[in-house]
């Protein structure tokens, strides 16, 4: 089974393998916002209600819910 | 011949903070994404009158999503500026440099200013610009936009620019960055195919670039046929066999690579310590799992209490004494003295100042409240709050991006329905437009101050937060209906920037504040000035324009004895309120200048002026709470109005959110009268 975003836990860092899915103006936001193949992600922290989350990709802060970081995989 | 420099950037990154200092102008500026939202031209008065420069809303990459992002695209590919100023936060350039890698695509004139050098000098960073210079091929110049240096450097620089390209041509497209892989199947695309197109679009290879991407738009606007198409699908898949990724994520990745690179090797990072920065420890607390919600309500709470606690109803009384004693008085005895006609006198002293008096009582209030809402919005606190908040709006089908909009709202209606277009989703703007004039603006805090002034001066902070609260609680209450019922639809992805918290400037705070400021005296010298003669005249002259004896019999009494009958379930079926809150639409505020004027007069003949007792006289405490929830929650202004209308671009949905709020108003009002009145209040 591949290990998604969605898995990672505050203060836990990986690889992004791949964004899940065709083509999909999420997928292509994501992509533009850098969350492409060989990054770098850090789990910041999860939002005080359980979602969305907050993660540090090429040197900047992010947010994204849990269902988006579900589509990206990991290395 | 003018030459046109357009500012080109990711959100957030200080092209608007550039074109400030480069025009003058005094435009928002904000810290968070998505500040402007419209095109802005101003001159470039610092070097050159004849230079236009462009402000533009921000956008991550030339493929946009929202409105906003399409106005910025659209103007770089149509209307060929001479020089794309292309603006990169030096703090964040690997991500920055994505959006150059598709400017140098185009083909377009860049120069890279290089923003935030301050930021990255306290930081311990060093940036080699001469590297970057020969990576990207075009000039680079460090600036630091908040202070004004590096500007002039750069305006320079483009100038250069734009002449060179004047005599030499524009700069050929750049693929180069690409791999040479890409790069054989761009150029074999623009031999074969781009030739073969009847309609032709920018720089060839650009073209052959965008085919061989996929971009549908690229596609349409060329009227690509089907036989080409299946001729670029080979290419196509040849490339997501190689890579083993769809041909968007390879184009993608491509670039990607390149400012991994380019970043990697011109910027010098200091060795990271393991302390928390100073923006890790605001966020702790601010975003703290238990802390973040109430500490959202707390700050609100306080922001009311200065607002309409003491700081607050000093300067009422202060601009009262001024303009409701000093100069009332002042002109009241000096008309008496030169003689003037009893109706002149009249329309001045009751009309005008009456009326105009009444609501510019409260424009330092506006302004205070103004200073809190920038320091929301410039600290970086907005992005934070629509984090925190995300949860909770998705339950009403919304995203954290649409509480940006409500939040603004609290300030007025018009900026923040406009700030609507940042969001992707048709329907997610459609609903968030709908809740928006539920959020209490600036212009009905002085009905509030007014009626709360008058009935709750014991607790007046806690029953004006109410209100807050009340509209709040009801935008929440209508999105679960309408999201139900006419607005169904899919929940909208939620993928956003969280800016570094920034200290705000004073310069900031005050041009914010004043600007307000300003606008509302603006409004009570035209529009609000206007209605107080008309409604003076109304309530004076009876049909057959005959002064009136009693103000009852005038034609506004006529009016307002029809439509007052509407109001009598809320418990205000007075004339005078159904009237004044028919003026309501022209601004919220003419709701108090036009009381000020129909109770004016009906206390003169008593010997006091005194508003407030005349209010007294015809409402209790509870009528007077369930008039200012009506007054929060019926029909928007006519500004917010005629905003409503242009950006949902729809009679119908600005007719349905005007009914919509009008019933939703009307109900609640209901509910606050009868069963405060079962519950034996009074
Ligand atoms: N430290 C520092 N902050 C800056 C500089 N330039 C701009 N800022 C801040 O960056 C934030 C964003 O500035 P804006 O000018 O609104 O950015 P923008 O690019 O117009 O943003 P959008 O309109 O949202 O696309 C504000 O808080 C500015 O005060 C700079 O040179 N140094
Ligand atoms: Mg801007």
């Amino acid at each position: 089974m591949e290990r998604t975003l969605k898995e990672l836990k505050p203060g836990e860092k990986a690889i992004i393998a791949k964004i899940d899915g065709d083509k999909g103006a999420v997928k292509r936001r994501l992509m533009d916002m850098g969350v492409t193949h060989g990054a770098e992600v850090l789990v910041r922290k999860v939002a005080p209600l359980g979602d969305p989350i907050e993660i540090n990709i090429r040197g900047y802060e992010l947010t994204i819910r849990k269902s988006e970081a579900e589509l990206i995989i990991l290395q | 011949m003018s030459l046109k420099f357009a500012l080109v950037g990711n959100p957030n990154c200080g092209k608007t903070t550039l074109f400030n200092e480069i025009t003058g102008s005094t435009q928002y500026v904000g810290n968070w994404p998505g500040v402007t939202i419209e095109k802005r031209e101003g001159k470039a008065r610092k070097i050159q009158e004849d230079i236009k420069i462009i402000d533009l809303p921000g956008i991550y990459s030339l493929s946009p999503y929202s409105m906003e992002e399409i106005i910025a695209r659209d103007y770089i590919v149509n209307e060929k500026p001479d020089v794309v100023i292309n603006i990169v936060d030096a703090t964040n350039i690997e991500r920055n440099l994505y959006l150059t890698t598709q400017l140098l695509e185009l083909g377009v004139n860049v120069v890279v200013a290089l923003n935030m050098m301050d930021a990255v000098e306290a930081k311990g960073n060093k940036i080699n610009t001469s590297l970057l210079e020969a990576s990207l091929k075009v000039p680079v110049i460090p600036i630091t936009a908040s202070k004004g240096r590096g500007v002039k450097e750069l305006l320079e620089r483009a100038l250069h620019v734009a002449q060179a390209a004047a005599s030499a041509g524009n700069s050929p497209a750049s693929y180069e960055l690409h791999n040479e892989n890409i790069v054989k199947y761009i150029k074999e695309i623009e031999e074969n195919i781009v030739p073969q197109l009847k309609s032709k679009h920018g720089n060839s290879r650009w073209t052959a670039l965008k085919l061989l991407e996929g971009d549908e738009n690229v596609q349409k606007t060329l009227e690509v046929p089907s036989v080409l198409l299946a001729e670029i699908k080979v290419y196509q898949e040849k490339l997501e066999k190689k890579y083993d990724m769809d041909i968007e994520t390879v184009i993608a990745d491509s670039r990607y690579r390149f400012t991994t690179d380019v970043a990697g090797k011109a910027v010098k990072k200091k060795e990271q310590s393991s302390q928390l920065t100073v923006s890790d420890k605001i966020d702790k607390v601010v975003t703290n799992r238990i802390l973040a919600i109430p500490l959202f309500l707390a700050m609100m709470f306080g922001i009311f209490s200065v607002t309409f606690g003491t700081i607050g109803s000093f300067t009422i009384d202060f601009v009262d004494g001024l303009v409701n004693d000093t100069f009332a008085n002042f002109i009241s005895s000096s008309l008496e003295s030169a003689g003037a006609a009893s109706w002149l006198h009249d329309l001045i002293v009751n009309g005008i100042i009456g009326g105009l008096g009444s609501m510019l009582v409260f424009v330092p209030q506006i302004m205070i409240l103004f200073f809190f809402l920038s320091i929301l919005e410039d600290t970086g606190y907005m992005a934070r709050a629509a984090f925190v908040m995300d949860r909770l709006l998705r339950k009403l089908g919304l995203s954290g991006k649409s509480f940006i909009p409500m939040l603004i709202g609290f300030g007025c209606s018009v900026p923040a329905v406009m700030s609507t277009r940042t969001l992707e989703n048709e329907k997610d703007r459609r609903l968030t437009i709908m809740l928006i004039p539920f959020m209490s603006c600036g212009a009905r805090l002085p009905i509030y101050a007014l009626y709360a002034g008058a009935f709750f001066a014991a607790n007046q902070t806690m029953v004006v937060f109410s209100l807050y609260v009340l509209g709040i609680a009801v935008a929440i209450l209508s999105g679960f209906i309408l999201k139900k019922t006419i607005l169904k639809g899919d929940v909208a992805p939620f993928v956003m920037e969280l800016p570094p918290y920034r200290i705000p400037t004073i310069k900031g705070l005050t041009i914010h504040m004043w600007d307000k400021g300003k606008g509302f005296v603006k409004k009570a010298g035209t529009i609000i000035f206007a209605a107080a003669v008309v409604i003076w005249f109304l309530q004076y002259a009876n049909f057959s324009f005959q002064a009136v004896a009693e103000p009852g019999d005038s034609m506004l009494g006529a009016i307002g004895k029809v439509i007052a009958p509407v109001f009598s379930p809320l418990g205000f079926g007075d004339w005078r309120s159904a009237v004044a809150l028919l003026t309501g639409f022209i601004a919220k505020e003419a709701v108090v200048s036009t009381m000020g004027i129909l109770h004016g007069i009906a206390e003169a003949t008593e010997g006091s002026t005194d508003l407030i007792t005349a209010l007294q006289a015809s409402f209790t405490p509870l009528t007077a709470y369930a008039f200012m929830a009506f007054s929060l929650l019926y029909l928007p202004c006519m500004a917010a109005f005629a905003t409503i209308k242009r950006e949902m671009n729809s009679w119908k949905w600005t007719l349905i959110t005007a009914g919509f709020s009008t019933g939703v108003a009307w109900i609640v009002a209901f509910i606050i009268f009868q069963v405060g009145k079962l519950m034996g209040f009074s």
